[in-house]
């Protein structure tokens, strides 16, 4: 690998910080969540930046007023908690209001999935990919690189609206070793297949790698895709992309069967009218407090590598050549 | 003051008081006795030269902004904002109406709201948010949030609280429309707020109490506490009542929910507007 890995949220905070110097309207708002980067956010733009305390629901409503006064804001906290602590903040005075007030917010939520480990299930987060997607004018973004989130931090000042950054907490190796993914298309294919495509999101898009890996040493090629904005990608593509299977796999690191990716993809399936079987691979609903490793973990709950080809390879005896 | 100032300010509130009766009488859907106890205070605000406003140009960069925390209990807006030039006067025949833009709680579609209001205790985090924003820009206008006693149960508010007092917002004034009563009783028998002004004060607010119903000196408290910058934020908690001026409304536990006979309103609209008049002179 020719690129050396960072966490996402330290190469968006870097853009973040660099876009300040020269854009006045931007204002940067913690719930006493940090990062070495943010020290410099905090230190260069003391005017444009602050930190409301251990108090999610006051993030949304300051984010709420500052956006509605024409700042592009960035707020910033744990995932499970800039999402679900504050989810009538952000309908309320974000998604509803955000339909008669112009306004560009970005809550940047690190803690996708497993990636606190040992912190358990207040800090894990499977749930958030759900409840975002319920709101309709908010993009759900979630990247599996830092190169990806680096990419979307453009769109995110350029475009007026209501963005929720899904980031893990870990740092993940470089996919987009070539050049970040097309954003306006939502989603990047990674490998074409000959019946089964895997769709990915975050984490899981390096765990569905290695799942195609070792698929193909049985001698059937399974098609990769990363999907990083799970509400606004290019249907059209992506029905082309898909037309030619005969079954798709979604892989999320949240909750099976809760609303999650899975069934943003099945519901696309079904208005796209395409003819394929569908195999969802998440997190087996329930809660543990259970440590581990986060492979370990995955394991567990059904998202591990093991766990996943245990279930892709009946799949596949299932779908006719 | 002018005596003329006076009485205008006086024949205000009474107009607000019967449109308002008048605008539930026609859409019962509304919140009646909690949009009785404010009228005071917005006649104050727009009438009693308090709030910066443009009727022609509601987001106005320029203007005071005015967040209207209590939705529901605000209907008594509707008949001054259309008299301000907001919008039509007609349109306070459509209340709750099919197309109307005016509905049982007001949304920011309407020319003067700021934001969403039907959900409670948003209000003055939203407006904290917005005076952080007037002041990084520099500007001279200041944030007006209007809100219930019994929506300060809800903890959000005390996050803005603290967070207000801490960033020094002078230019935030909260206004609580204190009438004692939430939905199902008053919020002494749910969760007391005993004293609201000394908790707000040790909270780091300056913190001053007023007839809610004196008109003349809820627009002097508003405008005095309007001038002083002193590096806090600052409340008013209006002592008022609930159902003000309605028999068997006013004070009434259930007032929330209590909807007058109509045959009431009318006799108040029709007969005892005029004594009403004369007492309150």
């Amino acid at each position: 690998m020719n690129i050396n890995s960072f966490a996402m949220r330290d190469v968006f905070l870097e853009r973040i910080w660099q876009e300040m110097a020269s854009n006045p309207s931007i204002f940067f708002v913690s719930a006493d969540f940090g990062s070495p980067v943010l020290d410099k956010i905090r230190e260069d733009f003391s005017d444009r930046f602050v930190n409301v305390g251990i108090a999610e629901q006051n993030l949304i409503n300051i984010t709420a007023g500052l956006a509605i006064e024409g700042f592009t804001v960035f707020a910033y906290a744990i995932a499970p908690f800039i999402t679900m602590r504050c989810y009538e903040q952000i309908r309320v005075s974000l998604a509803l209001l955000s339909e008669v007030r112009p306004m560009n917010v970005n809550l940047i939520g690190v803690g996708a999935g497993y990636s606190y480990v040992v912190s358990g299930p207040t800090h894990q987060c499977y749930e958030d990919i759900t409840i975002m997607r319920a709101l309709p004018n908010f993009q759900v973004l979630s990247p599996a690189d830092h190169i990806t989130a680096d990419k979307l931090f453009d769109g995110c000042v350029s475009s007026n609206g209501l963005k929720y950054l899904r980031f893990d907490a870990q740092i993940l190796p470089v996919i987009y070793e070539a050049g970040p993914p097309k954003i306006s298309d939502g989603f990047h294919v990674h490998q074409q297949g000959e019946k089964i495509c895997l769709i990915a999101t975050g984490y899981m898009l390096h765990t569905a790698f290695q799942v195609a890996n070792e698929i193909a040493k049985d001698g059937e090629k399974l098609g990769v895709i990363d999907i990083f904005n799970l509400t606004h990608f290019s249907a059209d593509r992506l029905k082309t992309v898909l037309a030619p299977y005969s079954a798709i796999v979604s892989c999320e690191e949240g909750f099976r069967g809760r609303g999650g990716l899975d069934a943003m993809l099945f519901e696309f399936i079904a208005k796209s009218n395409l003819n394929v079987k569908t195999l969802s691979i998440g997190v087996e609903p329930g809660y543990s407090f259970e440590l581990g490793s986060r492979i370990e973990l995955h394991e567990k709950v059904g998202i591990g590598i093991q766990s996943i080809l245990k279930k892709v390879r009946p799949f596949i005896q299932t779908i006719p050549n | 003051m002018t005596t003329d100032q006076v009485n205008n300010l006086r024949e205000k509130v009474l107009w607000v008081w019967k449109e308002t009766l008048a605008i539930h009488r026609r859409a019962p859907e509304t919140r009646l006795a909690s949009s009785l106890s404010v009228i005071e205070i917005f006649v104050a605000l727009y009438y009693g030269g308090v709030l910066k406003f443009s009727a022609s140009s509601p987001l106005d960069e320029e203007r005071d902004r005015c967040i209207i925390s209590k939705g529901h209990g605000s209907i008594c807006m509707y008949p001054i904002l259309a008299d301000l030039g907001f919008f039509a006067m007609e349109e306070l025949q459509n209340v709750c109406q099919a197309g109307s833009f005016l509905g049982g709680i007001p949304d920011p579609v309407i020319p003067g709201y700021e934001t969403v209001n039907g959900s409670l205790g948003h209000g003055l985090g939203v407006a904290t948010g917005v005076a952080l924003a007037l002041k990084t820009k520099k500007s001279d206008s200041n944030v007006f949030v209007v809100t219930g006693d019994g929506e300060l149960h809800e903890g959000a508010n005390w996050e803005a609280i603290m967070f207000a007092s801490h960033h020094g917002l002078d230019n935030l004034h909260l206004i609580v429309d204190d009438n004692s009563i939430s939905m199902l009783d008053h919020t002494d028998n749910i969760v007391s707020h005993r004293d609201l002004a000394m908790r707000l004060t040790s909270f780091g607010w300056d913190c001053l109490e007023v007839d809610g119903h004196d008109i003349i000196a809820v627009q002097e408290i508003l405008l005095k506490q309007k001038n002083i910058k002193e590096g806090r934020p600052k409340a008013i908690i209006s002592k008022t009542l609930k159902g003000h001026g309605v028999p068997g409304l006013e004070d009434a536990s259930l007032s929330h929910i209590i909807n007058p006979k109509p045959e009431l309103i009318d006799d108040l609209l029709e007969n005892l507007i005029d004594t009403l008049l004369e007492k309150k002179k």
